[in-house]
C-alpha cells in the first residue's frame, strides 16, 4: 500500500545552511538599495525647493544616524554589487571558439573592472 | 571487524506501520574507504535487512543513491565515511520529494516535470533517412556538452528551496536539460519550449540561490543554465511585445 509521507518545509528554511543565509543576505540588501534611490529622490525634491532647503538636508545628513545608515548602505551594496558580478559570468558566459572564458576573467571584465574605472571617474570628479 | 565504529541514524518511514517517520541508530563498522552506500549495505545485509534504499551502480554514473548526508544532498557512493568520522552520520532521504518508505522517494512528479520539457530532438516536418545524419562541428557540441551530463539524480531538487516551496516549479535538471536541447545545432523545438520555460513555473520561478550548482556532481551547472533560460525568456517577451508580427 502506497501511503507517501510529505514532508512539511520549515518557515525558518533560509536559516538552516550558511549557503541559503548567504543568499537571504544578498537579498535583503536589496532593500538597502531600493532605500538609498527613494534618499537620492528626496534629495533632488528638496534641490528642487531651493537652496535653503537643500541646506537643511545636507545638515541632516551629517548626523550620526544619518552616518551610521549611509555606511550599512554602502556595505550593502557592495555585498550586493559583488555577489552579482561574481554571478554574471553564469547568467553570460563568454564563449571563444569551443572554450568558455573563465568565470573570474568575465567577472572581471564585466563587473569589477568597468565598476573600478566609473567609480575612479566619479572620485576624480568630485575631488578635482 | 576493526574497532572503530561510526553511527549511522538512519531516517525509517514504513507506511502502515509508522504514522510518522522516525530515526534509527545502527552501529557500523569503520573503514576509511568505505562510503555511506557501503555502510547501508552492511547494515541491510547484517543487521536489518528491512531497511529500504535505492542504488545501482556505486561508481557515481546511474544516479539512483542521492540521499541528505547530514542534511546535504549528496550520492551516497561518494560520501566518504572518513569523512565525518568520528562523528555520527544522520541519512535522509532527499529533501523536498515525499518518502515512499525509509530512504526511498516518491519521483514521478520529477519525470513529469523532465518530460514536460520534451528533452529530445524536435524537427520541423519529417526527415527523411536517406538524408544521411544531422551533422554537427565541435563548437556546436561545446555549447551544450555540460547541459547533457546530467544523471536525473535530483540531488539539484533536494538542494533547492523553491523546489521546496513551489510544487510546480520545473526545477533545475528539467530546466537545464530543457537548454541542452535548445541549444543544440539540430534542434529546432525553441518555440515550443518556450511558453512552459518562460511561464511562472518555469526559469522565473528561480531566485538563484544556486546551491543546485553547488550540488550537482557531475558539473552540469543547472543554476546557470536556468539564468540563460530567463534571458532568452525575456529576449522572446520583447520581440513578442516589439514585433507582435513576426511570428517566433
Amino acid at each position: 500500500m502506497r501511503k507517501p509521507y510529505v514532508r512539511p518545509m520549515p518557515g525558518t528554511w533560509y536559516l538552516h545552511t550558511w549557503a541559503y543565509r548567504l543568499f537571504m543576505i544578498r537579498e535583503v540588501t536589496s532593500v538597502f538599495i531600493a532605500a538609498y534611490l527613494v534618499f537620492l529622490l528626496v534629495w533632488l525634491y528638496r534641490l528642487g525647493q531651493g537652496p535653503e532647503q537643500f541646506e537643511a538636508m545636507l545638515r541632516a545628513t551629517r548626523s550620526p544616524l544619518s552616518v551610521v545608515l549611509h555606511v550599512l548602505a554602502l556595505a550593502a551594496a557592495l555585498y550586493h554589487s559583488c555577489t552579482w558580478f561574481n554571478l554574471t559570468p553564469k547568467v553570460m558566459p563568454v564563449r571563444v571558439g569551443e572554450e568558455r572564458l573563465p568565470d573570474l576573467l568575465v567577472a572581471v571584465a564585466m563587473g569589477y573592472f568597468p565598476w573600478i574605472v566609473l567609480s575612479g571617474l566619479l572620485v576624480w570628479g568630485a575631488l578635482r | 571487524m576493526p574497532d572503530q565504529q561510526v553511527t549511522l541514524s538512519v531516517f525509517r518511514y514504513r507506511p502502515g506501520q509508522d504514522a510518522e517517520p522516525v530515526f534509527q541508530e545502527y552501529q557500523v563498522p569503520y573503514h576509511d574507504d568505505w562510503v555511506v552506500l557501503d555502510a547501508l549495505n552492511w547494515i541491510k545485509e547484517s543487521v536489518d535487512g528491512t531497511l529500504a534504499y535505492r542504488w545501482s551502480c556505486r561508481m557515481g554514473v546511474c544516479g539512483s543513491c542521492g540521499m541528505m548526508v547530514n542534511g546535504v544532498p549528496r550520492l551516497t557512493c561518494a560520501a566518504f565515511l572518513r569523512e565525518y568520522y568520528p562523528a555520527p552520520i544522520r541519512v535522509e532521504p532527499l529533501a523536498n520529494f515525499p518518502v515512499e518508505r525509509d530512504l526511498i522517494i516518491d519521483l514521478d512528479g520529477f519525470l513529469e516535470k523532465l518530460k514536460s520539457v520534451k528533452p529530445w530532438v524536435i524537427r520541423d516536418g519529417v526527415d527523411s533517412a536517406t538524408n544521411g545524419e544531422y551533422l554537427q562541428t565541435p563548437g556546436q557540441l561545446a555549447r551544450f556538452k555540460q547541459y547533457s551530463m546530467c544523471i536525473n539524480c535530483m540531488l539539484c531538487y533536494a538542494a533547492c528551496p523553491v523546489v521546496g516551496l513551489e510544487t510546480n516549479f520545473i526545477g533545475p535538471a528539467a530546466l537545464a536539460l530543457a537548454l541542452r536541447y535548445n541549444l543544440d545545432s539540430r534542434d529546432q523545438g525553441n518555440a515550443q519550449r518556450q511558453q512552459l520555460l518562460g511561464s511562472d513555473e518555469g526559469a522565473m520561478a528561480c531566485t538563484f540561490v544556486g546551491e543546485c550548482t553547488t550540488v550537482c556532481p557531475k558539473n552540469v551547472d543547472p543554476a546557470g543554465a536556468v539564468q540563460q533560460e530567463k534571458v532568452l525568456a525575456v529576449n522572446d517577451w520583447y520581440y513578442n511585445v516589439l514585433v507582435p508580427w513576426g511570428k517566433r
